[in-house]
């Protein structure tokens, strides 16, 4: 693709060509004193599609804003493109970056652009692209996502999905190595969400990222994913490949995998004990 | 010993809060003038179009509010004029009092109402729905971005109104000075010349200068500093205008000590 060729030029620095894209070494993230992760262990290999599991409050989100360094961790490794992210100066950090793209749950789309606008940003930033270049990019991307002939929108003109949409594009303006999803179907009706995970499927064919996938979508992730992670209460309990999670024995990945809710409070003693302990009983 | 500790914390509390500030208004100050040199130009058309917003859409309602002003300070000196059968005196302390003090301020705290509760409001959604987030992640340092635009806007224009304020204030002080003063209109204005010094303008475009940036360092910390949630933008927004009038009177307070000191108690 010739665009590719254009963004390779004039950023001569090339991640590593082997060796896992993401390694986390007992990471530890923790909130005003209060430990979220509890030292995190997993590798994500180059062009692979692992989807991050967990229910609310499990601290998958928290880890994908450790990965694209919004948090950095109280202790523990971050080792993105053969860099160890925690450990390295903003400036390093930023250029790491500009081979990140993450869709944000929302979108995260600057509201007083237009949607050509939001997908040109970091172009405009980063490269010295002439604006002609930088438009027909953009037009590409625009494609790349179905969207097409939207430039001129402002985000509070498109549907949820298209948002969604339009924040992808955002993300593969940089033609990022890595590209990384909150929740990319949480709010947008199921056919809506198929074709974001249509979306997903075709970039992962098409350009053999690697893939980054937090949900809690169980449909999505058995599509999408080439490998999971299922995370409770800040600790990897079960990974492997989507079959391998099918055919776990796990306690904790049935209930999750089989849609089992928490046992309800039976009686007051368990309830005062779940109060005092600040935490749903264990089973 | 509580009380002891509650002040302490107080303290303690404001001191970082103004450290805070600080560090905000360096950084801007660093990608304003020191940027450009290293290669991280300000964005001139987002601080064209935010001077546009701070600067020029403010010149109705400032023109008004000025004119107003000057007018109500020729009525409150001539009270007391009169009495000495000095009512010619009225357009020099119109002049005196607009251009030291109340022009300054004036616009100051109409700029507040606009543009310091918009930033912290701008900047506080944006925290909200991701989009600092989606800057940093994409490389783009939020501050560089967003701050040092309003911040170059800010000090551009605020001197800049405060002159407009100035002139209005005297155009309506001479309202009174034409109708019930025996002045004519030259011969108000030149008596408002006359009366006033240079330094009486430099000292209060100075003035206009720190309360630029402190009501943009204030906004936009406000903003930055917006937890998660619709109300912490509103929370937020408050506080910015709150904050804001107390430290320009504050910074007003410091420099008006300084200016008397140094000017020799004239």
């Amino acid at each position: 693709m010739s665009a590719k060729r254009k963004l390779d030029a004039f950023d001569p620095r090339d991640f590593p060509s082997d060796g896992p894209m993401i390694s986390l070494r007992n990471l530890r993230v923790s909130y005003s004193g209060r430990e979220i992760l509890h030292g995190v262990n997993f590798d994500v290999q180059r062009g692979e599609t692992l989807v991050i599991l967990g229910g609310s409050g499990s601290g998958k989100s928290t880890l994908l804003r450790t990965l694209v360094g919004l948090e950095l961790p109280s202790s523990g490794e971050v080792w993105i493109a053969g860099k160890n992210f925690a450990a390295i100066s903003n400036a390093e950090r930023d250029e790491i970056r500009k081979k990140l793209g993450m869709s944000f749950q929302g979108g995260a789309l600057f509201g007083s652009m237009t949607v050509g606008e939001n997908v040109g940003l970091p172009l405009r930033e980063h490269t010295k692209l002439e604006e002609p270049t930088i438009e027909i990019m953009v037009r590409l991307k625009l494609d790349q996502v179905g969207l097409s002939g939207f430039e001129d929108y402002f985000p509070s003109q498109l549907s949820g999905g298209m948002k969604k949409r339009a924040a992808v594009a955002r993300a593969l303006a940089m033609d990022p190595e890595i590209l990384f999803f909150d929740e990319p179907s949480a709010g947008l009706d199921p056919i809506i969400a198929a074709g974001i995970d249509q979306l997903i499927l075709e970039l992962k064919k098409a350009f053999h990222m690697t893939i980054i996938v937090v949900t809690h979508e169980l449909a999505s992730a058995y599509l999408i994913a080439d490998r999971m992670v299922l995370i409770n209460k800040g600790e990897v309990i079960a990974s492997g490949t989507v079959q391998q999670m099918q055919l776990s024995t796990q306690p904790k990945v049935r209930q999750f995998l089989d849609r089992i809710p928490e046992p309800a409070v039976a009686q007051e003693l368990d309830y005062l004990q779940m109060l005092t302990e600040g935490q749903p009983r264990a089973k | 010993m509580r009380f002891l500790e509650q002040v302490g914390e107080a303290t303690l509390g404001s001191l970082s809060y103004v450290g805070a500030l600080a560090m905000l208004a360096g950084r801007a100050g660093y990608f304003t003038f020191v940027g450009p040199f290293v290669g991280r130009p300000v964005r001139f058309t987002r601080a064209v179009s935010q001077a546009m917003e701070t600067g020029v859409r403010c010149l109705p309602i400032l023109s008004l509010i000025t004119f107003f002003i000057g007018l109500i300070l020729a009525l409150q000196s001539a009270y007391e004029l009169k009495r000495f059968g000095a009512l010619n005196y009225v357009a020099s302390a119109v002049a005196i009092s607009m251009t030291r003090e109340l022009g300054p301020l004036i616009t100051a705290i109409i700029v507040i109402g606009r543009s310091g509760s918009a930033f912290a409001a701008e900047i506080g959604t944006m925290k909200v729905t991701e989009e600092i987030d989606a800057l940093e992640t994409m490389a783009i340092n939020p501050v560089q971005f967003l701050v040092a635009p309003k911040f170059v806007a800010m000090i551009l224009m605020l001197p800049c109104l405060t002159i407009w304020a100035n002139t209005m204030g005297v155009i309506g002080g001479s309202l009174f000075g034409v109708l019930q003063a025996d002045f004519t209109f030259t011969r108000y204005i030149t008596a408002t010349l006359d009366a006033l010094f240079l330094r009486d303008v430099i000292t209060g475009l100075i003035k206009s200068l720190m309360f630029g940036m402190t009501i943009t360092a204030v906004g936009c910390l406000e903003g930055l500093l917006t937890g998660g949630g619709a109300e912490q933008v509103g929370r937020s927004t408050t506080r910015a205008v709150v904050v804001s009038i107390f430290l320009v009177i504050l910074v007003d307070l410091i420099f008006t000590t300084l200016f008397f000191f140094l000017g020799g108690g004239k």
